[in-house]
């Protein structure tokens, strides 16, 4: 769910668009690090597909569905800063072209929904892969539990900005909880597919994966014994 | 650029608002947005100016209702958490319809709806007179970073081939008696997701060699837009100069 204008006040709602834009102008040089001056073509691309997978929705329970994210997955594939840029400029055409939400509350989206995401996955993905056993099919676990907690962190950063900027007086308490509750089990839906995508693209292309870097072998000479 | 393709987001119209350049109509929806976040709490009537200003904005651009009504739907999920906002909040108890409900809860979710509809309504407006290809160039007019309007022009031009991708696969999965019934099939459409990524990244390689061989070197020639001229500012001020001053005339009323 995107953040509507009107929701966090005027100050709060500034502070995380300063907090946005500097997360951005960070991630547009590692970026272009990560990518060169591919960056443009592949970032756009990489963007277009969040856009789409977002809207493949699969059932959660009876007449209700859900959707991923993307950030922790993003991330995963391109890289922490290249994955913050797509998943922003995906928000930033949703809510210039779609409505989608506020123009106001586009910084705490950013916030909340490529940087909080994209970050928490993906640390979370490389302090899994750090424990797990040193092989390419423990990045899947790894993105699956990075995309896990990447939900219910977004929620609770949410949480947080409403009860320095939102406009209602709820019970702070009981709204932590509530959230966490239903964002791990969104979460629990994130990490199943992002842990199976991830899966079935290191089945085929496991060059493109960007966390599956470290698995890499260099090529290996071995010398036919003499005869 | 993304002239090729005509979007549904945008309605074709010569008028006054489609006429002025993307820049303006930027600035004056973000203007307009902010003045109405900063309504005071206690304030009700600056809704309807606000309502108003929108209101004539649409005529104006000959933007048909049930065109807006029918964009809005994007704010459902936001309207179902605004509706249990006065539930959950805490306070003095009033009961609608049998339902104890919080009556600040209940001026909270009223405010938020208003606050949240009118900004939705803004942008579909901004969306519906003015051309992506427009607004993109309003951004970039706007001083934002070159790189960042790149990724957004190449998001934009092909995602539509990245849904026709996704829909080709769809036929393809539903013409072998798939449908998604449960969540033992999302490996399926995790599989879909994959290869879509694999698609998408080998189409990037591609679309980035092809600009190499036509000699692209890292920035795309760019394209300026009309430039506004002080009598646009002037027009495009009029939507945000209304919001701003009912807001402050709120304001004013509360500090006395």
């Amino acid at each position: 769910m995107h953040v509507p204008d009107g929701f966090i006040n005027a100050p709060v709602s500034l502070a995380t668009g300063l907090v946005a834009v500097a997360g951005l102008a960070v991630c547009l040089r590692g970026a272009q690090r990560e990518l060169d001056d591919k960056t443009a073509p592949l970032a756009g691309l990489v963007a277009a597909f969040i856009f789409a997978v977002q809207m493949l929705n699969f059932p959660v329970a009876v007449g209700t569905s859900g959707h991923l994210m993307g950030g922790a997955l993003a991330a995963v594939l391109v890289g922490p800063y290249t994955g913050v840029l797509c998943v922003s400029v995906v928000l930033l055409v949703q809510a210039l072209f779609f409505a989608d939400g506020g123009l106001t509350a586009l910084g705490t989206n950013i916030v909340l929904m490529a940087l909080v995401t994209a970050v928490v996955g993906y640390t979370i993905t490389v302090l899994a892969q750090a424990v797990l056993p040193n092989v390419r099919g423990s990045l899947v676990p790894a993105a699956a539990l990075g995309a896990l907690v990447s939900v219910p962190a977004a929620a609770l950063v949410f949480v947080l900005l409403f009860a320095l900027g939102g406009n209602a007086d709820i019970p702070l308490g009981e709204v932590v909880a509530g959230m966490t509750g239903v964002h791990v089990l969104i979460g629990i839906g994130e990490a199943t597919i992002t842990g199976l995508t991830v899966g079935s693209i290191l089945a085929v292309r496991p060059d493109l994966v960007y966390a599956a870097r470290r698995y890499r072998q260099d090529l290996a000479i071995h010398h036919a014994p003499a005869r | 650029m993304s002239g090729g393709h005509t979007h549904q987001l945008y309605v074709e119209h010569e008028t006054l608002v489609h006429r002025l350049p993307p820049q303006c109509k930027l600035i004056a929806v973000l203007t307009f947005v902010i003045a109405v976040v900063s309504t005071p709490r206690s304030a009700v009537w600056p809704y309807a100016v606000y309502a108003g200003a929108l209101a004539a904005v649409a005529v104006l651009a000959r933007i048909p209702a049930p065109l807006i009504l029918r964009r809005m739907v994007v704010e459902v999920p936001f309207v179902v958490f605004a509706l249990l906002l006065p539930v959950i909040s805490r306070g003095p108890r009033v009961d609608v319809l049998g339902v104890s409900m919080s009556e600040s809860g209940l001026a909270a979710a009223g405010i938020l709806l208003a606050k949240g509809t009118l900004g939705v309504v803004a942008s579909i407006l901004l969306a519906a007179t003015t051309r992506p290809r427009d607004l993109l160039l309003g951004l970039q007019h706007l001083r934002m970073p070159q790189l960042l309007v790149q990724i957004m022009t190449f998001m934009f031009r092909y995602v539509e081939v990245v849904l026709a991708e996704m829909g080709r696969m769809r036929v393809a999965r539903e013409s072998r008696g798939f449908r998604a019934r449960n969540l033992g099939q999302l490996r399926v459409l995790a599989h879909s997701a994959g290869a879509l990524f694999i698609r998408c990244f080998e189409r990037g390689e591609r679309v980035h060699l092809a600009m190499l061989s036509r000699g692209y070197s890292g920035r795309l020639p760019t394209l300026d837009g009309a430039q506004a001229r002080s009598t646009d500012w002037a027009v495009a001020a009029c939507l945000p100069a209304a919001a701003v001053l009912a807001s402050a005339a709120a304001w004013f009323a509360v500090g006395r």
